[in-house]
């Protein structure tokens, strides 16, 4: 089986071959080839902001479909929590979790109820003095993914807690297998997601071995069927509520810092804030932060790829639900005592890197500079690169030519034919021996 | 091939929003010569200091970061007023940074030990009235 790297692909037929999402990406993991968009999957990291500003749809995310569920002999949805914001607030969240349930699910297990384990144990360590400062939430895989490429100084500040979503699923696992008397694995799990770095992260898990999900459905393929189941939802008395305003927080940006007792927080969110953030740590100028909370997409989750409703109506309609949490509580034990440690390593990937030889690499990046210098500096992304820069360094990579710059190929084009028509001008002897003898 | 690489970098007197230009892309380039976080950091950290210090106390100045096999060489240099006290100057909180650019959240007098701190070698020479040069080693 190919490896599962990243689950952010193109619809061929949809792209137009422009150039918005190779500008935005900001990992400048995309390129144009042949008048369509390419993926470099090893420098993507799922961020989604290709998805977002592409005007065709041509970027996607490849992810589950609910049909999935009829696998299983039994089946749970697992709903992040700015699922809860997708929909009117007349509805309850409790009526949400039943609306979710009755379109084929078995059951339903909040994701906030494991966002409350992380947030008490992230209270926990921030008590205790030895770790790295500032401490860096790993619960956006897309972040997690950027600091191992462009921020490798920065992976001992991550917290490596497993995410919210794993903790939930091993939780509902145990919860839903005993009640409903079934073996563990004939129980199917479906994070019901607005992110398309979770599937990655189900897939090819970082910090740990397996996920405890087995599948991950956008909210966008269920929320039509959601719409519809709740125009017949009536109250019922199985379904539970599993978390407090606490873990429905999460679902936007400054969610995960505001369950913390510090004050020392920072939230930022946006993938290319993030890496302004991440620069200042890096320099140590960031100061009396002990915790960051970096959401790649703008709001957070409620700001996901594969959310439907605008961001910031979401955002309205979960602090509704949030000022209602307040009140409830939840009706369940948790199965869990804590959070839980990533029991693997995680590495700096090394995409960046020119070469393992330090002076092939300084050559390299010589080369680098010199072709730049030479290309028109304009930016255009015509040739398929997002920018000069990285078209010189896609030649020295080998990976390019020079002439996929248009200014670059029209100088050529012109220097021939200027050659050619000194050439024509030089007709062999045999041919234009009247001429000659004209004169 | 060459034995080494510089880069030149123009530092400009106050210009706070493009300072720190020239450490990021002397970050960059490490990256892409796999050059391990930690260095990295140690490398930055002093070569951001020294700049702001030629940004601020210097008046400007020009910047030469020269990449080895086994090493990096920053060079900052200004011709502002020189350092009188080199010895007073590398003192931890020592400072003679005006208020406005301590409001800026600059001039805890910190720059030059952590110069110190972070490199393998330091060489400072300053005249009074000439200006002042940093030269900054660091092993890979
Ligand atoms: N390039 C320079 N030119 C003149 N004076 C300098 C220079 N660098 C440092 N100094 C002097 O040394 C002092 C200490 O520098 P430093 O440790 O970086 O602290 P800070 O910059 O916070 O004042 C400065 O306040 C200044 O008086
Ligand atoms: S902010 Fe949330 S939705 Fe967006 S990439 Fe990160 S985890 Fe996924
Ligand atoms: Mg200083």
């Amino acid at each position: 089986m190919e490896e599962f790297i990243n689950s952010v692909t193109l619809d061929k037929d949809k792209c137009k071959g422009c150039t918005n999402c190779i500008k935005t990406c900001p990992t400048e993991a995309i390129r144009v080839r042949n008048g369509k968009a390419y993926i470099i999957k090893e420098r993507c990291i799922d961020c989604g902001e290709c998805i977002r500003v592409c005007p065709h749809h041509a970027k996607k995310a490849v992810a589950d479909k609910l049909e999935m569920i009829g696998n299983y002999q039994k089946a749970i949805a697992l709903p992040a929590p700015s699922f809860y914001g997708q929909f009117p607030s007349e509805y309850s969240r409790k009526k949400l979790l039943i609306a979710l349930k009755n379109i084929g699910f078995d059951g339903v297990f909040e994701v906030a109820a494991g966002a409350e384990l992380v947030s008490a144990e992230t209270e926990k360590r921030l008590q205790t003095e030895n770790f790295k400062k500032p401490m860096i939430s790993s619960a956006c895989p897309a972040v997690v993914r950027l600091i191992q490429m462009r921020f490798p100084g920065l992976i001992d500040n991550i917290l490596k807690l497993e995410s919210p979503m794993q903790i939930s699923a091993v939780m509902a696992r145990k919860l839903f297998s005993e009640k409903f008397g079934i073996s563990e694995n004939e129980l199917g799990i479906f994070f019901i997601s607005p992110c398309a770095a979770k599937v990655t992260a189900v897939k090819s898990p970082i910090g740990i071995k397996k996920s405890a999900v087995n599948g991950v459905i956008p909210i966008s393929e269920i929320y039509g069927l959601v719409h519809e189941s709740l125009k017949n939802t009536e109250d019922d008395n199985q379904t539970n509520i599993f978390s407090s305003d606490i873990g429905v927080g999460w679902a936007g940006s400054g969610g995960e810092s505001n369950a913390l007792s510090s004050g020392k927080t920072l939230a930022v969110d946006g993938i290319q804030n993030i890496i302004k953030v991440f620069e200042q740590i890096e320099n140590d100028k960031i100061e009396n932060v002990v915790f960051i909370e970096a959401l790649s997409c703008p709001e957070g989750c409620l700001g996901g790829p594969l959310a439907v409703e605008n961001r910031y109506v979401a955002k309205s309609r979960l602090k509704q639900h949030m000022e209602e949490a307040k009140s409830e509580k939840a009706q369940i034990k948790p199965v869990l005592s804590k959070a839980i440690t990533w029991s693997e390593p995680i590495f700096p990937s090394s995409v960046l890197k020119l070469d393992d030889d330090v002076m092939i690499a300084l050559g390299k990046i010589e080369q680098i500079e010199k072709i730049e210098k030479d290309l028109p500096g304009l930016d255009c992304g015509a040739c398929g690169a997002p920018n000069c820069k990285a078209l010189a360094e896609d030649i020295v990579r080998g990976i390019a030519k020079e002439t996929d710059c248009v200014f670059k190929l029209r100088e050529r084009v012109r220097q021939l034919a200027s050659e050619m028509i000194e050439l024509e001008s030089e007709l062999p002897h045999t041919m234009n021996r009247t001429e000659k003898n004209e004169n | 091939m060459n034995q080494s690489m510089v880069k030149v970098f123009d530092i400009q007197k106050d210009d706070f929003i493009s300072a720190g230009e020239a450490s990021s892309s002397v970050k960059k380039i490490l990256k892409q010569l796999g050059v391990s976080p930690e260095v990295i950091k140690r490398a930055v950290i002093s070569m951001y200091e020294a700049e702001m210090n030629a940004v601020i106390h210097g008046g400007g100045g020009k910047g030469y970061a020269e990449f080895f096999k086994e090493h990096i060489e920053i060079i900052i240099e200004d011709n502002g007023p020189g350092i009188e006290n080199i010895e007073l100057a590398m003192q931890e909180g020592y400072s003679t940074a005006p208020g406005n650019i301590r409001e800026m959240g600059f001039g805890a007098g910190m720059g030059l030990p952590n110069i110190k701190k972070h490199s393998d070698q330091l060489e400072i020479k300053s005249e009074v009235g000439k200006g002042t040069t940093l030269k900054i080693t660091i092993n890979f």
